[in-house]
Formats: C-alpha cells, structure tokens, sequence
C-alpha cells in the first residue's frame, strides 16, 4: 500500500480485514476457469434447493406402466425400470451429493483441525496421534468407508461420517504441518514472552493463519467426498437405495447399460460437473489465497 | 545455591547483591541429530557457560560477532528455551525450573523486543491489539482502562492514536519496533530484553529508537540486556558491556573501561574492527586471522587461542576463568595480570 500523499485527508483508514477477500475476489477474477467452476457449483446448490420446483415428480413414485420410456417430452430423461422418472431422480439427487460433499468437507476439517491443532503444539502427543494418522491413511478411502459402513447400519448420516473418518487424516497432516511452520515464527515467540497462554496462543496467532489453506483443502475434500459417496452407493454400500442419490441410480441402472444407457449418463454427467467445479473453484482459491501452497497439496 | 556445586568454581561470579537478573554459567547444547542416535551425536555448544548479572535501571549490553550464542543467551534467560545447565535468578529467585504457569508471573517483569520488527508482530493483529496482547494475558484492566492505557502508550512511543486500528504491514520498520517497544511496556516490566532491536532498522531510525529506548529508562528505572552487534550503538545506550567469544563472555567492564582499554585480546580486536569515518586517516590495523571455530567442537583451554596474537602455551590447555582485575571489570585471559591472581581477596566486590 502506498503512503497516503500529503494532500489527502490524514485520519482515514481505507484498509481493514475486507482486504484478504478482496484479494481474494481480483485473483478469482484473473482465474476464469474458478469462475466458471463458482457459477457451476451455485447453479447445483440451486438445483438442489428448488428441485420441487423444476418441473419434478415425485422421485420415488413407481409406475410399472411407463417403464423404461426414452427420453422425451414428456420424461426429460426417460424412465428407469421401475417406471420412476429418471429427471426428477437426478435433480433430487443432487441434494444428497450436495448434503454429503458439504457436511463431510465441514466435519472433516472441523475435527482434523482441533486435532492438528493439539499435535502440533503438544509434542509428546504428536507421535502417537500421527502414527494412528498414518494408519488410517494407509487405507485407501474407500476401503475404509465400505468398512466403516459394513460396521453400523445403512443411512446418510453413517456415510458422513464414514467419509469424514477417512477424510480427516489429510485435514490433520495439513493443519500439523502449518502449526509446526507458524510455531516458529518470531511473533509466536513474542506471544510467549508477553505472558500468552497457550490455548490463547493457538487461538489469537496459530487458527486465523491456518484458514486459508484450509478453505481450499475443504474443497478438494468435498469433491473427493462426492466421488465416494457415488462409488459407496453404486457397490451398495452407501446411501440406502430408497434415497435417490446419483450412485444408487447408476447402480441401478448398471444392468441396463445396453438397453437404456440414458439412465446411466444423465447422474454421471452431474456428478462430473459438480467435481469439476468444485475443484475448478479450489484450484482457483489455492492460486489467490497462496501461490506456495500448489505445492503443498 | 546448588549451582556451585554444578557450575566449576571459576565461573562463579562475585555478585552484588542489589542484581535484578543473574545468570550463572548458563549453558545450552543443541543436539546435532534427532531421534534414537541424539545421545551420542556431538552437540552445538551455542552457550557454554555465560555469566553476568545486571543491576535496577542499568542497561547491559552483549556483543560479539554472529554465532557466539548471544540471542541465544536472550532466549534463555526469557525461558523461551530451556537451558542445559546453569542458572537464572530474577530478584533472587531461581526461574530455570519454573514451569509455564510460575513463569508466566514472572514476564509480567521481564518483556522482550525482537530483533525482527516485521516477523514479530502477529500480521492479522491490529496495532492496537497487539499492544493490548500482554495487558490482556494479566487480565488486571477492564476494556476501557486497557484501551486507554494502549492509547497512552501509543502516545509515549511516538505513535499516532488513528494508527491503533492499523495492520503491522502499514507501518514503517522504525514505527514497527515502537509498536514492540510498547508492547513490552504495556505491563510496566523491570527489565526488558532488546533483543538486536535496531539492527534491522536504517541508520538514522536506528537513533530514533535507541533514544526512545534510552528516554524511556531514565523515565521509568528499566533495566535492559541490550543484545547487539554493532558497538556503536552498544557504546551509545550502554551502562557496562559484555563481550561473548564462541558461547562464552570474555569480558565484562563499565563501557568506558571496554571501549578505552580493554582487557581481551578479542576485545580488543572487536574495537580495531570499528571502521573509523575519515578517509584520510591509515591505522596500522590489527586483523584476526582465521575463521570462528566451529561450536560443535570448540577449541580445548582458551576458545579464542586459535586466533589469538598473543597466544601462549597454556592458553591452550588451561580455560582461563572469568576473574576481576579491577572493580567491576571482568576478563577470562591467562595474560592480564589481575587474572593470575587467584586470591579472593583481591576482589573488589564481595562475593555473594
């Protein structure tokens, strides 16, 4: 920022906190590619909340009459087997993806940072908590939610948190990398020496500077969690089948690639582009919030 | 004290008994491996055995080139590093075994200004929450006594009041270390920790805040441990000055002793190194060869008999001890004649 010249009046202070999202905003306006991946991702949010509106039928009203009808007028994007209407199906299961890929992405990073927090500053905790960590990682994540899953009973709430549990070991690497990075830096140490306490340290000096790399991890992990949601659904062992949800239509559908591969298309291609944009959007948040950090991730 | 027993009998300063901090044969080794081999890895020898104390409202400055382990000595002695061995009595008190919570009391007394004015201060903190930081972590002020006490200090420092809701990235390297300054005021300290707080600042600002620093001491009674490299500035602001070699003091005197006849053959090569401001003038300049030897190993007897012009044969065996040659002066070389002395007696201040 530049001196304010002479002439101009002396009290005003135009800078404040706005700074950090209006930088934010100038960056995603160079980017727009994030651009397109935001108007993308809000369109779906969209969807999502008015699909009662959108011209929708009830999606679990079965009608053996009208089954696998093709697309047409009438059936925007045809008929399953069951005689349900494929469209209404797609849209509603846009909440599902939507609910799973926010709320995992939120409780994710919620606990991987409380327990990032803790391990990087409580040394002796730090070798267990991230050998646990290791552990889980080891796992590939969809292993561990089919097994997690496998443990409790079907329902949408179990495969949050299923997802979240293998979610949250990234969450933690990454918040514990950025605290034994900020731990270091001289104004922590002058927290100390004036008297700081360490709950307060961690809250004034550490958290506010963990934020930004953390939004754009929360999205890689939200598109990830929409990946396996649909992966955990189509091998059923995911959202129950009465809830539709993009994976349980391409699951049910599987067998009918041949005869009726529309049914299969329509949830595949939502389900790619809401991914897309939701990395789109993160790629575009990591390159505005902190170049370094591309290679962090 | 226990700590006679620890520390080998030389090092053992007379101390008076009036010193707000005293340090005895401090120590700090940092281990040169991590992990399951660190026992028996050589080790950094950043602090091998510093002593001094200093006294209510004086201002003691430690010099000595890169790397002798005098920001360390700092750290140390503000417990933001646990030291290997030796000891640190604030008023008395024995702190090196203190845990966070007991010496947290104790920093309401004992502050500290960074060397680096930009990295020091939270960058998503305003300046007026920064200096409000330590004043909150004791908790003795309600919002409104502590906004106001900001405001004065802000006042006191040179700041502007409308610059309190300024970010630290507004302000200037000079206006940066006030803002340091008055944060470790806020909580009225004893003894204050300047930890090369003008070295990374221009020339001229560096005045500015080396007055303030000075002002501020005659007005309040501080005490400073003015940690620097630059003997210009140390001359300036000054009462006595230590000088450090390789983790160790080698000498302690009143700043007029050290700067118009110093004891130490480092010393004294320190002082030839002042450049001198007129072009025309050629002195016949001592320069120390060689390089600092390495901490991981440090020289045997004399750390400095490696460079040394004067070097003798048992400056290589024997350490020499930091001993008084005259009131209030201290050197550790076997050639001053005061130091062959060993008799007690001859010491000017009593032993504490």
């Amino acid at each position: 920022m530049a001196e304010a010249n002479p002439a101009s009046p002396p009290v005003v202070t135009p800078v404040n906190s706005g700074t950090a999202w209006r930088r934010l905003g100038a960056a995603l306006r160079r980017h727009p590619t994030a651009i397109a991946g935001g108007v993308t991702l809000l369109v779906m949010i969209l969807v999502a909340v008015l699909a009662p509106w959108l011209g929708t039928v009830d999606p679990t009203d079965v009608s053996p009459i009208r089954r696998l009808k093709p697309p047409s007028a009438e059936y925007w994007f045809g008929t399953d087997m069951l005689g349900r209407d494929v469209y209404s199906r797609v849209i509603y299961g846009t909440r599902v993806s939507l609910t799973v890929g926010l709320a995992v992405a939120f409780v994710a990073t919620l606990i991987g940072l409380a327990i990032g927090l803790v391990t990087g500053f409580v040394r002796w905790l730090d070798a267990i908590v991230m050998r646990v960590m290791d552990g889980l990682m080891s796992i590939p994540s969809v292993l561990l939610a089919i097994a997690l899953i496998a443990l409790t009973k079907a329902s949408l709430t179990n495969v949050i948190a299923a997802i979240a549990i293998a979610e949250i070991p990234r969450v933690v690497r990454l918040v514990r990398s950025l605290v034994l990075q900020l731990r270091e830096q001289p104004y922590v140490e002058a927290a100390v020496a004036s008297g700081t306490r360490v709950p307060m340290i961690l809250l004034r000096h550490i958290l506010p500077n963990t934020v930004a790399p953390l939004l754009v991890q929360a999205t890689y992990i939200c598109a990830s969690a929409m990946i396996t949601e649909a992966i955990l659904s189509f091998i059923g062992a995911g959202t129950p089948p009465n809830i539709p949800s993009w994976g349980n239509i391409m699951a049910e559908s599987r067998s009918l690639i041949q005869i009726a591969g529309t049914i299969l298309l329509f949830p595949g291609i939502f389900l790619s582009l809401t991914v897309l944009s939701v990395n789109l959007l993160g790629d575009g948040m990591r390159d505005a919030l902190d170049p370094r950090l591309a290679r962090r991730l | 004290m226990s700590e006679t027993a620890s520390v080998p009998a030389p090092a053992t300063l007379p101390t008076p008994g009036n010193a707000l901090l005293e340090v005895q044969g401090l120590r700090k080794y940092y281990p040169t491996r991590q992990g399951l081999f660190a026992a028996g890895a050589p080790k950094v020898h950043a602090v091998d055995g510093v002593s001094f104390w200093i006294r209510e409202g004086e201002t003691l400055g430690l010099v000595g080139e890169s790397g002798c382990g005098k920001s360390t000595t700092g750290k140390l002695i503000l417990r933001l590093q646990d030291p290997s061995a030796g000891s640190i009595q604030w008023r008395g008190r024995e702190i090196t075994d203190l845990n966070a919570g007991e010496m947290r009391i104790i920093r309401k007394e004992l502050q500290a200004v960074f060397q680096d004015p930009y990295a020091s201060l939270n960058p998503r903190m305003r300046a007026g929450e920064i200096v409000a930081e330590p004043l909150r972590n004791f908790g003795e002020m309600t919002g409104s006594e502590r906004k106001e006490r900001v405001a004065q200090l802000f006042a006191r420092v040179g700041l502007r009041p409308d610059q309190l809701v300024k970010y630290p990235y507004e302000f200037s390297g000079g206006q940066r270390q006030r803002l340091g300054i008055a944060r470790a005021l806020s909580v009225n300290p004893k003894l204050i920790v300047c930890d090369e707080p003008v070295s990374a600042l221009d020339v001229s600002v560096q005045a500015q805040v080396i007055n303030l620093l000075m002002d501020l001491q005659e007005e309040l009674g501080l005490s400073y441990l003015f940690i620097a490299h630059d003997l210009a500035v140390v001359e300036h602001i000054s009462h006595r000055v230590a000088v450090m070699y390789l983790g160790k003091v080698v000498e302690i005197a009143p700043k007029r002793t050290i700067f118009t006849a110093p004891a130490h053959p480092y010393t004294e090569a320190l002082l030839e190194a002042v450049p001198v401001a007129s072009p025309g003038l050629r002195r016949a300049r001592k320069v120390l060869g060689g390089d600092v030897p390495s901490p991981i190993n440090p020289p045997s007897g004399c750390r400095f008999h490696t460079r040394c012009p004067y070097v003798e044969a048992r400056c290589r065996e024997v350490e020499p001890p930091l001993v008084a040659i005259a009131p209030d002066h201290l050197v550790a070389c076997h050639l001053r004649p005061g130091s062959i002395m060993t008799d007690p007696a001859s010491g000017p201040t009593p032993a504490a």
